[in-house]
């Protein structure tokens, strides 16, 4: 299992090193420079060129790698030039908000998928599977920003239960409870499409379980039918539905690009936007290295807890 | 079976009754508190240093921070005295000096002198500055002019330009020009944009990333204290949430109103729509080294083929007005009031373009997808070529991301485009056409010059006018030139921008200002 662990650990590397290469080739081959992202109208060659010189970036291309290769192992990721501050410290803020609404979105789709699947699956065919089905549907085909928008109109400007914008109340907020009710609208948004997959695959995994031998040894025995369902059924299941998880969590993390710019949320993923538009490579490479660092550990994560709950991966 | 139901059911309402007990803690959430504006801002500052700098949206905050030694006078795009309290100019137009405002101080509590003033420019202009390296200092090239300041005395700085440039004025205005504390750069150096200090009316008290910038009244301001205690700017950077803020009572002001929601807000007597003409023009350079656009009769063509009532009433929905000429009417000293805008005319159009030899070959037209000032681009673009197609040119749009946009316009279009859409906003009557329509701004030349328009006359006259020292000359010189550009039509002259804000009706006397600086030490909130 540790050898597992180890092994999968030090692929990592090599991944993100890779990622790193791409992102760089990239942003190098996106039209459009910094320079003229800063000097807008004003971008005369000779302008931008005094720009790009004071940026450091009239260097060769694998040299501005290197460079910033260099400062990264030495945990440096340098300074960006959008926002004027080090990016590891707009990194690391960036990404603490984006965990609290990733987290809370994976929270809910893993909860309500999970048991709508089982709810729909133990009903085959009967009127609570064909209403959760039915939403389960509109929930995958709903684009999420217009979801998003659509609940600031009613819950935000109409009803005004909940703050349409931003992480915390703008003036004497702080606290668990500002921050709730700041996070109900974009997790339920986000959640929304993650929790239609997570239901449908655990609908299908557990009505192939269902149709196994052993669960009808189980009924046979006098099981009562929560016990066949929960400490049999469902915990087979979920070994095939874990790493589908993993992946969601993945999405969740993607889909915070949009989520994040419709609510405001001060998140990585509306970070990354602007820091592509103004051409911000250095910000650029570090939202997306910590991305893809999260994206990989997540996955990795998952793989782990399938391995200790499916006793036939264990040897 | 029935318990999973039951399950679900409870999970369900445990978390309704969550949410309820949250938002039930929230009876305040409509109201913003008394005496502080909260404005929308359309995205986070990069910078609040005045030097580091290019935004519009950045300065909304400088001017509120900063003092320049100018400013313009309320209302106009003249300027009057600020932190100086007057200025000579010397015959030649070559040496300004200022006497300076006694007893003013920084918010850090170091004294505003000549030293201070010498400081500011010298970091901005000189490579050998120790402080030099807080930058880069993107705009420094408005002060290009100057070669030397000198401290004369406590309160006495000259200024020594390398030749007469009249523009200097009311580029000292701008925040490019904004007198920054020597002490705090040297304390904070590349943070100082992070920690800024000024003389302004309201003071830098809080920064945090991405929520909001918090400034707070100067209780010492030389103009008189402000009334409002505090001033939140908060960047939201999507318009539809921008628009649902203000709806729900997050923010009180607004700037940049998608046009769609400024009447209901206009409907609507808990808010109050302001618009102000500016110092911008949407226009569309024509490449005048190709066919078509070589022979005046098919520029001319453009102009009288487009219909520009259309496009600022249905396009843009009255958020602009009709464009006569090179010079925004905002600029009113120098705006030459006799100039009509060309009228829709589609058979002159048509009478011309045969004039001109056109059979009808392609017109490729740059479009971008947004950018700075440039309104609404892709629909004022295809409605532009729906407007040339009935008249008979075959127009085809090519459409760019505004970064994609500005590296194959910039360089000039010879070879690429006939024509392409472009929007300037500028401080002074000066610049837009100094550089876009000289022959020596050329692209090749490092102007700005993309249609290669070229008359010796025009050159001759924005050389004379930016020598010139008295406003009365300049305005003549300007006035007559804005007549030729117009006849000769490189362009065809679209629109210029009224910038758009509302606010809650708690909010008084604020005023958008021609420059499109947002000054809020006047306004107060119920």
């Amino acid at each position: 299992m540790l050898v597992y662990f180890l092994k999968r650990l030090a692929m990592v590397v090599p991944v993100l090193f890779g990622l790193t290469v791409i992102v760089f080739l990239i942003m190098a081959m996106i039209p459009g420079d910094a320079a003229t992202a800063i000097l807008g109208a004003y971008a005369t060659p000779e302008n931008v060129a005094r720009i790009n010189q004071q940026l450091g970036l009239d260097r060769s291309l694998p040299e501005q790698y290197f460079i910033w290769l260099g400062n990264l192992l030495q945990g440096d990721l340098g300074r960006s030039y959008s926002l004027n501050r080090p990016v590891l410290d707009e990194v690391l803020e960036r990404f603490n908000a984006t965990l609290v609404l990733a987290g809370a979105a994976l929270l809910l789709c893993t909860v309500f998928g999970l048991l709508a699947g089982i709810v729909s699956a133990v009903r085959q065919f009967g009127w609570t599977d064909r209403i959760v089905t039915f939403f389960v549907l509109i929930g995958i085909s709903m684009p999420s920003f217009w979801l998003g928008l659509i609940l600031i109109l009613v819950f935000a400007v109409n009803l005004r239960w909940l703050p349409p914008s931003g992480m915390f109340a703008i003036y004497g907020g702080g606290g668990p409870l500002d921050l709730l009710a700041h996070l109900i609208l974009p997790a339920v948004t986000l959640a929304v499409v993650a929790t239609g997959v997570i239901a449908r695959l655990t609908r299908a995994a557990m009505l192939e379980v269902l149709r196994q031998d052993y669960i009808r040894t189980a009924r046979a025995k006098g099981l009562t039918e929560r016990r066949v369902i929960y400490r049999h059924a469902f915990k087979a299941a979920l070994v095939s539905v874990i790493p589908v998880i993993g992946i969601q969590a993945g999405f969740v993390l993607g889909g915070a690009v949009y989520i994040e710019t419709v609510f405001q949320w001060p998140g990585i993923g509306r970070m990354l936007v602007q820091a592509i538009s103004t051409r911000d490579l250095l910000l650029v490479q570090g939202g997306v290295l910590v991305v893809a660092a999260s994206y990989v550990l997540f996955n990795l994560l998952a793989d782990v807890a399938q391995h200790l709950l499916d006793p036939r991966l264990k040897s | 079976m029935t318990g999973i139901s039951r399950v679900l059911k409870s999970t369900l309402a445990g978390l309704a009754m969550a949410g309820f007990a949250a938002f039930g803690m929230q009876p305040a959430q409509a109201q913003t508190p008394p005496n502080v504006l909260i404005v929308g801002q359309i995205a986070e500052p990069k910078s609040l240093d005045p030097q580091a700098v290019t935004a519009v949206n950045d300065f909304r905050i400088l001017m509120n921070v900063y003092d320049g030694l100018v400013r313009y006078r309320d209302g106009t795009l003249e300027v009057e005295p600020a932190l100086a309290e007057s200025w000579e100019v010397s015959d030649d137009g070559m040496t300004y000096t200022f006497k300076l405002r006694e007893g003013v101080s920084f918010h850090d509590g170091t004294p505003f002198n000549a030293e201070a003033v010498e400081f500011t420019f010298e970091r901005l202009l000189h490579e050998d500055h120790p402080y030099h390296d807080t930058g880069p200092f993107p705009l420094a090239f408005y002060f290009s002019a100057v070669d030397e300041v000198t401290v004369e005395d406590e309160y006495t700085v000259a200024f020594k330009l390398n030749e007469p440039y009249a523009p200097f004025l009311s580029n000292l205005a701008y925040p490019t020009g904004l007198i920054v504390s020597p002490a705090a750069v040297k304390e904070h150096g590349s943070d100082f944009g992070r920690n800024p200090s000024g003389t302004g009316p309201f003071k830098f008290a809080e920064w945090e990333s991405n929520a909001k910038v918090v400034v707070t009244r100067n209780e010492d301001y030389w103009d008189g204290a402000p009334s409002l205690e505090a001033v939140v700017f908060r960047p939201i950077t999507d318009a539809n949430t921008r628009v649902a803020e203000m709806l729900s009572g997050g923010i009180d002001l607004m700037v940049e109103v998608p046009p769609d929601n400024l009447s209901q807000f206009a409907d609507d007597q808990n808010f109050a729509v302001y618009e102000q003409a500016g110092p911008h023009l949407w226009f569309l350079i024509l490449n005048m080294k190709e066919p078509p656009f070589d022979k005046k009769a098919a520029r001319q063509a453009v102009n009288y083929a487009i219909d520009k009532q259309a496009l600022v009433e249905n396009v843009l929905q009255g958020t602009a007005e009709i464009a006569a000429g090179p010079t925004p009417p905002a600029f009113a000293w120098a705006y030459n009031e006799e100039l009509e805008p060309y009228p829709h005319d589609p058979d002159r159009a048509r009478a011309l373009l045969e004039e001109a030899g056109y059979d009808g070959e392609e017109v490729t037209f740059y479009v971008t997808e947004g950018g700075s000032g440039m309104l609404d681009p892709v629909a004022m673009g295809t409605a532009i070529q729906a407007d040339l197609a009935e008249v008979g040119m075959n127009v085809n749009i090519e459409t760019y991301e505004w970064n994609t946009f500005l590296g194959e316009v910039n360089p000039g279009l010879e070879g690429k485009a006939d024509m392409a859409e472009m929007a300037w906003m500028t401080n002074d009557p000066d610049t837009l056409p100094y550089l876009t329509l000289r022959t020596q701004a050329f692209p090749d030349k490092g102007g700005f010059n993309s249609g290669y328009y070229s008359n010796p006359e025009v050159d001759t006259i924005l050389e004379q006018a930016r020598r010139s020292t008295e406003q009365e000359e300049r305005a003549a010189l300007y006035q007559q030139m804005q007549e030729i550009v117009h006849e000769d039509a490189p362009w065809a002259f679209i629109a210029n921008w009224k910038q758009n804000a509302v606010t809650t009706a708690q909010v008084e006397n604020f005023e958008l200002q021609p420059s499109f600086f947002l000054l809020l030490k006047d306004v107060a909130k119920q």
